[in-house]
């Protein structure tokens, strides 16, 4: 494996609230090589997005960075001033969120958005800024690129909001760029051109692609790595096509086999027991240990990260070893 | 599954932490309670006139009196002790200032719901009304009210709740216009379930928030309102003097060297209106989401 | 079979909500959106008894208010809606408790101020199927029923999670004892482990309870899942109907085989693990919809028929009658011949 771009080392955020601390990202790990799209897959609370936010130290009170490191590059960016973290925002690294509207000014029309987000990193004259713009329009899929610059973004659907989003996301050409949720709000036809150009412009541009989403089959369409979330760990992680053919964990097992694709219409669907639990108020050892069906004793203690060739998991009871059919 | 507790105790939880309102509250209280008891607490009943005694009128603070105790904060022009003439003045302002509250939160708070909820012509008719009035300052609404009405207590309170009314409107308008597009409700009415029961069990008691706040904004915009008018000689009857009438009659000695006639209800005024303010104000902050932590 | 549920030509238009003031702008000349939206437009169906009927389509399709209309929650502007023969509105307002509601956010469906044993109990003794007295044994049965423990009747609605809370919506449903169930998007605003729990809760109670259900989802897979038909909508008609195996396995409109396309499948024993395909372009406004059919611009059989003569739903190729297999479509025999 080549140098990794983006190199995390156990993760800690916490936040400090009234009710006590909450470890929304609890010990994550994971190196993210140039082109590749990760999948980083979990259910609400599991703190996929928090793991978004502090990679590009976007984490506000009463949230923190308690340890770990990111590395960005080769440069560590939890100990980096706020000023020079925000001179590799958008340069070296950028978000795409899930809802484009917020990201987006009102007030500006798009070319003069996209003009500010160039010369936030680089002088360039109003003419050539233009025209790189454009051209991000247009590979993001934007018909007509020079002529909807001038357009405010109330002017455009959801769907090509969002495009807009990731292609001023795309501006700086950026090593990795974190999506949260980027298609969730938007129609299944237009997830999918959306899906199939992010694909097609990772693979161009060279940058890696953080892909966050509660959606399994979604993110496994896109991603060439997959890291499935629960309770602020990475519970599995492994190449898609390994992991979703053969999985370790009980609880990735769980939800593909929970999936209505997975099972013939009609008849109950393999259900995981329980609900997701409250990060304040976690059982010490596995947190997955009180809906697990293959939990014993041991459980009660934090199971170690087990590696094996190109995928690992944390469990001492992993599924589908020694030739067992899948729970 | 976390929290078992009720709404209200989250809620105090919350408010003990901001120590400035905690202090505002207990102040709040304490001259509630000042002006419930007043008959008890006051060395003399300022209204009896029996008691008073011209000889002792306009006295400064610490002038022991024909009564034989002393007069903490002085006497006024009518010989009444000023402290005494301030617990009672205190009751008149707060009993008026939650009496002309209530009415108009329960008045104001019908016509907004009954807008929100029904919509359509009713909807403008109420708010077009609301937002006429709310064009006239209150003061003058007020004053006018009372011009036409003549002194008394129902008479001031009337014209208060006239001139108040529609705050709580627009506030329970916008409150239950909110509510009525939300699933509960849509819930409600799929049921279904009488229009009389969706508003008074479902978008009532959800629109309470916002109307607690405006109401303690409310209770001292009309004790103030309230000694305006009393100021200006159109409130109560000079044998039952409010803080704004106290103020008021002490206001011509004020050049003379007299100050404490009209300060010291003027600072029990201040102080009073202050406290339902910074209570007023915490409250609000902890109804509103985005300040939510 | 016969016609449990009848929907007769039902159309719903939104008229734009001018205030005075914009009226008159609009009469001097400014640009005020004063159009209508054809939101469900002249929409026929029958829904048999105990079956259930999926209704699936993107954003805007008139799914969620159609079924609003068949939930007597939208009265609609023309047309109508039966059940048993009987209509589900009068003059307006919904006359019968026979149908009910799930909404898509447990969130949002509960009162928050009201104990959900409350939420759950006021219904049924407003409509004389407990009483007063009785109420708190009645909520207990149906908490039973859905999985939840009758102690948890005395909470609060932020005191649950969301599946929870979708449970207790479900109960509060169910306990007016309808013949109908609509559910909205039920498992949509639920994670991922939470969704097989409440389709499994769902498939087992429309079962024991012998309900007629219409399943409302933008997610093809749990309708295929729980559903016996489906009604495929786009723009406010509906351009597909017919048994869910055979609507999904052989579409009739190109539509329907778009939209199956683009939805992401999980193939775990294929070469590729993933397959998807995309439709070409956006779904039109809804305020000025194509001529002809809806679906032309974005259609890859389109001919200039199509933007000419709206297709109206016919039997499809092979099938004696449209009730078992419709389509709106001219092409239609291109992708099933029959």
């Amino acid at each position: 494996m080549t140098d990794p771009v983006l190199s995390v080392r156990d993760l800690r955020t916490h936040f400090f609230t009234r009710a006590g601390v909450v470890k929304a990202v609890d010990g994550v790990s994971f190196d993210l090589a140039a082109g590749e799209i990760l999948g980083l897959v979990g259910e609400s609370g599991s703190g996929k997005t928090v793991t978004g936010f502090s990679i590009l130290g976007l984490i506000d009170a009463p949230g923190r960075i308690v340890e770990g490191s990111v590395m960005l590059n080769g440069t560590e960016l939890t100990s980096l001033p706020e000023a020079q973290l925000r001179a590799r925002r958008g340069r070296d690294i950028s978000m795409v969120f899930q809802d484009p509207i917020a990201t987006l000014n009102p007030m500006l029309t798009i070319g003069q958005q996209m003009r500010l987000a160039i010369n936030a990193h680089e002088k360039l004259g109003r003419r050539a800024a233009e025209a790189r713009a454009a051209e991000l329009l247009t590979q993001v899929g934007i018909p007509s690129a020079e002529a909807r610059l001038r357009s405010y973004p109330h002017e455009f659907s959801g769907g090509m909001r969002q495009r807009v989003a990731i292609a001023i996301a795309l501006l700086h050409r950026p090593s990795v760029i974190v999506a949260d949720e980027p298609t969730t709000a938007l129609d299944v036809s237009i997830q999918a051109q959306i899906l199939y150009q992010m694909r097609d412009l990772a693979a161009q541009t060279g940058t890696a692609l953080i892909w966050i989403s509660h959606d399994l089959a979604v993110v496994s369409s896109l991603a060439t790595r997959l890291a499935v979330m629960y309770a602020g760990r990475i519970v599995e992680q492994g190449p898609t096509a390994t992991l979703l053919r053969d999985p370790r964990h009980p609880y990735t097992a769980g939800l593909i086999a929970s999936l209505p694709a997975t099972s013939k219409p009609g008849e109950p669907l393999a259900q995981i027991p329980g609900t997701t639990p409250s990060l304040l108020s976690l059982p010490p050892g596995c947190p997955f240990a009180p809906r697990c069906a293959r939990q014993t004793p041991a459980c009660t203690e934090e199971p170690a990260l087990t590696i094996e060739a190109d995928r690992g998991w944390r469990c001492f009871h992993p599924v589908g070893q020694m030739h067992e059919e899948p729970a | 599954m976390s929290d078992q507790s009720t709404p209200l105790r989250r809620f105090w939880a919350e408010f003990r932490e901001n120590k400035v309102a905690v202090v505002a509250l207990v102040v709040m209280v304490l001259m509630g309670l000042l002006a419930l008891f007043a008959s008890v607490v006051s060395p003399q009943n300022p209204y009896d006139l029996a008691n008073l005694s011209l000889m002792d009128s306009r006295r400064p603070p610490g002038f022991v009196g024909s009564g034989g105790y002393t007069h903490l904060l002085g006497t006024d022009p009518q010989g009444r002790d000023l402290l005494s003439a301030i617990f009672y003045g205190l009751r008149i302002s707060i009993q008026i200032g939650l009496a002309a509250g209530f009415v108009s939160l329960t008045i104001g708070t019908f016509l907004g719901i009954l807008a929100a909820y029904l919509g359509g012509r009713i909807e403008t008719l109420i708010m077009r009304m609301v937002d006429l009035q709310l064009s006239f300052p209150a003061i003058l609404l007020a004053l006018v009210i009372v011009a036409m009405l003549g002194q008394g207590k129902a008479q001031l309170i009337g014209a208060l709740v006239a001139a108040q009314y529609a705050y709580f409107a627009r506030t329970a308008y916008g409150a239950a216009k909110a509510e009525r597009g939300k699933d509960y409700i849509e819930a409600a009415v799929a049921t279904p379930l009488s229009t009389r029961l969706v508003m008074l069990r479902h978008l009532l008691p959800n629109c309470t928030p916002p109307l607690i706040v405006v109401a303690t904004v409310q209770i001292a915009n009309s004790i103030s309102l309230e000694a305006t008018l009393s100021f200006l000689g159109l409130g109560l009857p000079v044998t039952e003097p409010s803080l704004g009438m106290l103020i008021s009659n002490g206001f011509p000695y004020m050049m003379s060297g007299r100050y404490w006639i009209s300060v010291y209800p003027g600072v029990a005024l201040i102080i009073l209106i202050v406290a339902i303010n910074i209570v007023g104000d915490q409250v609000r902050d902890q109804f509103n989401p985005r300040l939510r932590r | 079979m016969t016609a449990f549920v009848k929907i007769d030509g039902v159309s719903r238009v939104f008229g734009p909500n001018l205030t005075t003031g914009e009226k008159i702008a609009a009469k001097l000349g400014a640009r005020v959106e004063t159009r209508s939206v054809h939101a469900v437009s002249d929409v026929s169906l029958e829904v048999r008894k105990g079956e259930t009927l999926g209704l699936v389509g993107e954003s805007g399709c008139g799914k969620s208010t159609l079924g609003r209309l068949i939930a007597g929650i939208l009265p609609p502007s023309s047309g109508r809606v039966t059940i048993d023969g009987v209509p589900v509105m009068t003059h307006g307002v919904k006359a019968t408790t026979r149908v009910q509601t799930v909404f898509q956010d447990p969130f949002a469906s509960l009162d928050p101020r009201m104990k959900v044993g409350d939420t759950v109990a006021e219904g049924p003794i407003t409509h004389g199927l407990t009483t007063r007295a009785d109420a708190a044994s009645y909520v207990a049965e149906w908490f039973r029923k859905v999985g939840l423990d009758p102690v948890w009747a005395d909470r609060y609605p932020h005191q649950f999670s969301g599946g929870q809370r979708q449970r207790i919506a479900i109960a509060r449903a169910l306990a007016m004892k309808p013949d109908v169930l609509i559910c909205d998007e039920p498992v949509a605003s639920l994670d991922v482990s939470i969704q097989a729990q409440i389709i499994n809760l769902f498939l087992e109670l429309t079962r024991d309870l012998n309900l007629t259900t219409v399943f409302i989802s933008h997610d093809l897979s749990v309708v295929r899942h729980v559903s016996d038909r489906v009604a495929v909508m786009y723009l406010g008609r509906i351009v597909e109907l017919g048994p869910v195996a055979e609507v999904f396995g052989t579409p009739a409109h190109p539509y329907t085989d778009a939209l199956i396309g683009s939805v992401p499948k999980l193939v775990l024993d294929g070469d590729e693990l993933v397959r998807f395909e995309t439709i070409k372009g956006e779904v039109p406004s809804p305020l000025s919809p194509p001529a002809g059919c809806f679906f032309h611009p974005r259609c890859a059989l389109a001919t200039p028929e199509c933007s000419r003569d709206m297709p109206l739903m016919r039997p499809v190729a092979g099938r004696a009658e449209a009730d078992t297999r419709a389509v709106a479509c001219h092409h239609s025999e291109q992708l099933v011949p029959g």
